[in-house]
């Protein structure tokens, strides 16, 4: 699903430019349940920007979904990000005027589906985060843990091929957090592909493979104890 | 192409940021306003100006002569000059393809009596062409001919008020009036566009008033239409020309402007043309001065709105919004704020003007403030044209910087 090959980015800082990622090489395959852990700095979030095609790269070959990415530009990264992935972000990122429901069917109207399907839909999603009351409140309306499942339903509800969570549980509390992560569990469970990143061991403890990266390199890559028992 | 889902994503954009949607059309409907008051105003003016000569010909030139305020040639101050049928015909024949129009003229103020009725009125002895000279509009019958001067008819054309005053309702045309104990022959009605005092006037032929009140070949006056086909300047000159043979014929000193005063309307054409100049370079500095402040202003809002929604973008685009899409929704957007604003600036401005109506004519000169609907539409659009690449040039910037880097916006 994901095959990254000596992967290389560089941000430019005034004249001298900082080499985040130093030759990643990561093969992730469908209906894996996959975190990146590591603290902050060591290049995690890049990685999942490139390969949320919200970011470029420099050097080496990225391949989602058997297709080399290269030299994309927006309007086809859009259509790829739509197609193939699901955004779950830390601070949500949820947009302020629109209510939960809204937020949730906004990928569908991008993808050019009907107002009242994309509702139907949304609503279907809503229901499956628990969330299916609260479907017309704005997002001041809602708590923390509730914002997250508005966004993971608005993840979802492309059915994308790749959900892509950076630091989903950051701004939550150890009991939202827990729900949030066994909802990305059903989720990987029926079959999608969740990419997680997170300095959290016990975030990453949940998922069934971790890799470790440190200072832009990859430092190690397990199956977790989750993995081996299924 | 409607996009029923575009428009309720905008309506949405649009109602759930109201100030800022209040606020950038504030701008322009400010603009639009101040535009078009400023404009009307201007043009008031310039109505003014127009309108203080409407109710005589623009070609006019009008000779008068009173007693002479300098000694010449031997011949004492205070001399009384008058004209006679000699000098009217001079003029006639020396400047025969200068004057389109020429008439004598004798002021009179008669009582005028139709049976019960009666009142004093202004009675002017005139030249057939004096209608032309003087705008006069017969709505009834007919203006004096030549036949009315040649048989020195005992004809009488009277003004609206006049007919309004004696005859009420009937009919006056054909009926005969009593004037100064003599019966005048009621042959036309006129109206008039100089006001009240020119419609209570009374027009008989020139050479009736010469043989019934006086039997001389006096004249009090000389009015004359120059040839339309002369330019101003030319018909200044030949102002210039006319006056100076005058004075040497009937022995006037070159300076003596009480004893002769030939007022010409091309001078006072020349004046106006150069005031209106004048005001149309005045308007086009208000107007364009306006606009451009109003293009700065929407220039400026469009670009901090776009800073505020980048981190929005940031999310429509991370969702699956193609840049297009997002330029399209701002421009769109941009585009119908400053429309309905724009209309709503000039409805505004519109009404203001007509509520201001004739009021500022007495104290400020300003008759009738009004823009044309050409004008006021074509300003509109270019605040339109300019919201929309106001917001197109920094949509498109935004729609094109990476996702990341828009989310990280705040």
């Amino acid at each position: 699903m994901i095959k990254i090959e000596d992967l290389h980015k560089s941000y430019p800082i005034g004249k001298d430019s900082l080499h985040v990622l130093k030759g990643i090489d990561l093969h992730i395959k469908e209906g894996e349940f996959v975190s990146i852990m590591g603290s902050s700095g060591s290049g995690k979030s890049t990685l999942l920007n490139i390969v949320g095609l919200l970011d470029g790269h420099d050097e080496g070959n990225y391949y989602l979904n058997g297709q080399l990415i290269k030299e994309l530009n927006e309007k086809k990264a859009a259509l790829l990000r739509n197609k193939f992935l699901g955004f779950v972000f830390q601070s949500f990122n949820l947009i302020a005027y629109k209510t939960a429901i809204e937020n949730v069917a906004l990928p569908l109207y991008y993808k050019g589906m009907a107002r009242k399907e994309r509702l139907t839909v949304a609503l279907d999603y809503l229901d499956k985060v628990g969330l299916k009351d609260w479907a017309n409140h704005l997002p001041n309306e809602l708590s923390g843990g509730q914002k997250q499942r508005v966004a993971i339903a608005r993840a979802l509800v492309t059915k994308p091929k790749v959900v892509l969570a950076d630091e989903p549980t950051g701004a939550l509390d150890s009991v939202t957090s827990d729900s949030v992560m066994d909802l990305l569990k059903d989720i990987n469970d029926e079959g999608m592909t969740v990419f997680v990143i997170t300095h959290e061991e016990e975030v990453a403890a949940q998922t069934k493979r971790i890799v470790r990266l440190k200072d832009g390199v990859i430092t190690s890559d397990e199956l977790t104890k989750v993995a081996k028992v299924v | 192409m409607f996009d029923l889902d575009r428009w309720r994503e905008i309506f949405q954009s649009i109602n759930k940021n109201r100030l800022r949607s209040v606020m950038s059309g504030f701008t322009v409907a400010f603009a639009i306003l101040l535009f078009t008051l400023l404009f009307g105003i201007a043009n008031g003016l310039g109505n003014f100006f127009k309108g203080a000569f409407v109710d005589t010909a623009e070609n006019s030139i009008f000779v008068r002569v009173r007693q002479t305020s300098k000694p010449y040639k031997g011949l004492q101050t205070g001399r009384k000059i008058q004209l006679k049928n000699k000098d009217y015909e001079y003029i006639s024949e020396t400047y025969k393809n200068k004057i389109e129009y020429q008439s004598a003229i004798i002021y009179k103020n008669f009582s005028i009596k139709y049976k019960n009725e009666a009142n004093t009125y202004s009675v002017t002895a005139v030249n057939p062409d004096y209608q032309f000279l003087e705008k006069t509009i017969v709505t009834e019958g007919r203006f004096l001919n030549k036949r009315d001067i040649k048989q020195k008819s005992k004809s009488i054309v009277i003004g609206r008020l006049i007919k309004q005053d004696l005859f009420g309702e009937r009919p006056a045309v054909g009926k005969r009036v009593n004037m100064n104990g003599s019966s005048y022959l009621v042959i036309g009605v006129f109206s008039d566009e100089g006001g009240d005092n020119e419609e209570r006037k009374a027009y008989i032929p020139v050479s009736t008033a010469q043989m019934m009140y006086g039997n001389n070949d006096y004249i009090s006056q000389i009015n004359l239409g120059y040839d339309r086909n002369l330019n101003t300047d030319a018909a200044i000159a030949f102002g210039n020309q006319m006056e100076r043979d005058l004075r040497k014929k009937l022995s006037i000193h070159p300076d003596d402007q009480t004893a002769l005063s030939i007022r010409n309307m091309a001078e006072a054409n020349k004046f106006i043309s150069t005031v209106m100049f004048a005001l149309l370079l005045i308007i086009t500095f208000i107007g364009s001065g306006t606009l451009i402040a109003g293009i700065i202003g929407i220039s400026n809002i469009m670009i901090f709105v776009i800073k505020e929604r980048t981190k929005e973008f940031g999310i429509r685009k991370a969702l699956g919004a193609q840049p297009a899409s997002i330029v399209g929704m701002v421009v769109q957007e941009s585009v119908l704020i400053t429309t309905i604003a724009g209309y709503v600036g000039l409805t505004l401005g519109t009404y203001l003007l007509s509520l201001i109506g004739d009021s500022l004519e007495e104290d400020y000169f300003i008759t009738n403030p009004s823009v044309s609907p050409e004008i006021v539409i074509g300003a509109t659009i270019v605040l339109v044209l300019s919201g929309l690449i106001a917001g197109y040039v920094p949509a498109k910037r935004a729609a094109n910087i990476k996702p990341i880097e828009a989310l990280r916006a705040y």
